[in-house]
């Protein structure tokens, strides 16, 4: 978690991921955060990211991303 | 001959007045209520007194705004469409340049149209939109409105750090609209999927055809560019068939594997533009839709919308770049290599552009107008203005026009046009910051600003984004205890584009 969490901040160093649930609704976001998160994730934890897990629900939290992460990792 | 570019709207009302026009996927305005809407607000804003001066659009992107561009164009005014999200202090960058007496806004941006401080005529849409049309003043304005008149002003990034308003005319906007539909073949059955934002020229090439041919706009939200499974089936559901995006929308689908999901079936017709397509990405697009045609725009907002073109016909190694082809018909290029003399063939020169697209300039700024705008330098016999783009281009083995790279700091990032110097200036203004300096990662698309100074980076970034747009804010801010030199004592660009970087705090 703490991991992701750097990737997140480095891409918004004045966002508080840890208790920011509204990462796409508020528009923090945007499309190039997303393409580059993809990438970074699939480097840092060995997954890849399919398009369908590509959701507004699956991004708006760091919470949610790392839900993603076990899960695809699991799979 | 045609002088206005409501005569589009004008034709097609009353053939078609019951099909969509615009629509955002949950609203739509048919034909019939885009010109009631539009002759409501001509109407409304002409009783104001106002005459030949810009209105500002402050509204959300909707089908509205669309229909009160046109409103604006019939008070025989001319229209400058704000981003909404935009920074007010960057908007009021842009109110001390326009001076507008009058702005429409919407219910979401009353409350921050109020929080500018603005004095002059602030007007909601829907009580402007049901003003009765009368005709007679409409025909009497209209009377007196000439092709030269501006149409629109959209707003640039400024290297000084105030953004450059760029007024166009109707009629280089009729040449552009005439030249670009009949090259891309747009008709009444095209169903377009706008993509860029409404308050840039690059909205013009799905807005005006659609006047023009009858045909229908999708605008869409801007929300499924970040999650390329839903906006492929939004493409879809509304069987839209061409679209004119920047490469990094169309990248994002094809980068993330939604192409693998799912294909946009609908789609014949794709162009792109304002950025270098990677071969790679495009390959992906070209074997999804073998059947699809694909081409390359590229033209300086300066320019009015897009000034060359490239079908693609051929197969292109992941090394190679995607031609810009040669100019639309009515539209010139001269490519001016050292001491202004045209450049020999291979050779690399500057793009400048002549013709009928010249836009009038920039608003209220003659010395900056003055600096590109200028004199062919190949005719001294009478006045002629080109263009100089800034870009530097060579012409290929083909014959086709190659961009090469840009004269100054100006880069395309997101399909946005940006000054990385406009950024530098809005890091400075921050009175914790020594120095800064932005550079670009072309392959990644990125922004990356590094700085000397007290203010840690989380606080940096998040002025920045009360200065500047969403877009020009970099995507990794770094705070150096000292920034690196050239031998001349200037911050040495090219060290840190190249990721030498001195050691952080």
């Amino acid at each position: 978690m703490e991991e992701l969490l750097d990737i997140l901040r480095e891409l918004h160093p004045d966002v508080d991921f840890e208790n920011c649930g509204n990462l796409i609704d508020g528009k923090i976001l945007d499309s190039i955060d997303i393409v580059t998160l993809v990438a970074e994730i699939g480097d840092a934890f060995d997954v890849e990211v399919p398009a369908e897990e590509l959701t507004p629900e699956n991004f708006n939290s760091a919470q949610a991303l790392w839900a993603m992460i076990q899960r695809l990792d699991e799979a | 001959m045609q002088r206005n570019v409501l005569e589009y709207l004008e034709a097609t009302a009353p053939r078609l007045p019951d099909k969509v026009a615009f629509h955002n996927g949950t609203e739509g305005l048919t034909f019939g209520q885009v010109s009631r809407a539009a002759r409501g607000i001509g109407t409304f804003l002409a009783r104001k007194g106002l005459e030949r001066e810009p209105v500002v659009v402050f509204m959300e992107k909707h089908p509205k705004s669309v229909a009160a561009f046109f409103g604006v164009v019939y008070s025989g005014c001319f229209y400058v469409p704000i981003d909404e999200e935009m920074p007010l202090y960057r908007v009021e960058l842009i109110f001390q340049t326009l001076r507008p007496r009058a702005v429409l806004c919407d219910e979401k941006t009353r409350q921050a149209a109020a929080e500018l401080g603005y004095e002059g005529g602030l007007y909601g849409y829907e009580e402007a939109a049901a003003c009765q049309p009368d005709q007679g003043l409409l025909d009497s304005i209209r009377a007196g409105q000439l092709d030269t008149d501006p149409l629109y002003i959209v707003f640039t990034s400024g290297s000084t750090g105030v953004p450059k308003g760029v007024a166009a005319c109707h009629r280089s906007v009729i040449d552009y609209i005439e030249q670009l539909s009949a090259t891309l073949g747009f008709s009444e059955d095209t169903v377009f999927g706008n993509q860029t934002p409404l308050y840039f020229d690059a909205c013009l090439k799905e807005l005006y055809p659609t006047l023009k041919f009858g045909a229908t706009t999708y605008l869409i939200p801007k929300g499924l560019f970040l999650f390329p499974v839903k906006l492929v089936e939004f493409l879809n559901e509304h069987k839209i068939n061409t679209v004119c995006w920047v490469v990094s929308a169309l990248t994002m689908i094809s980068g993330l594997g939604a192409l693998k999901k799912n294909v946009p079936q609908y789609l014949h017709t794709i162009a792109f533009g304002s950025e270098v397509f990677p071969i790679r990405q495009f390959n992906l697009w070209r074997e999804a839709l073998p059947n699809a045609r694909f081409t390359n725009l590229y033209g300086p907002t300066e320019c009015t919308g897009m000034s060359c073109f490239y079908h693609v016909d051929r197969d292109f190694g992941p090394d190679e770049a995607i031609p810009i082809g040669g100019p639309f018909p009515n539209t010139g290029i001269l490519l001016l290599a050292e001491g202004d003399k045209p450049a020999a063939p291979g050779q690399v020169g500057e793009i400048c552009i002549r013709g009928t697209c010249l836009t009038m300039g920039y608003y209220r700024m003659p010395e900056k107008t003055a600096e590109c705008f200028v004199q062919n330098p190949l005719n001294d016999a009478y006045p002629e203005l080109i263009y100089r783009t800034g870009d530097l281009g060579r012409y290929n083995d083909r014959g086709e026009l190659v961009f090469v790279s840009r004269k100054d700091y100006q880069i395309k990032h997101m399909g946005h046009r940006v000054e990385l110097q406009e950024i530098e200036a809005a890091a400075s203004t921050h009175r914790s910051v020594a120095a800064a300096c932005a550079v670009f990662d072309q392959e990644k698309d990125r922004i990356r600003m590094y700085y000397t100074g007290g203010v840690e980076p989380g606080e940096l970034t998040a002025f920045l984004k009360g200065r500047l747009p969403r877009y020009m804010i970099p995507n990794r801010v770094e705070r150096l205890e000292r920034l690196p030199l050239t031998p001349n004592g200037k911050i040495d660009r090219k060290a840190l584009a190249a990721g030498q970087i001195p050691a952080g705090v």
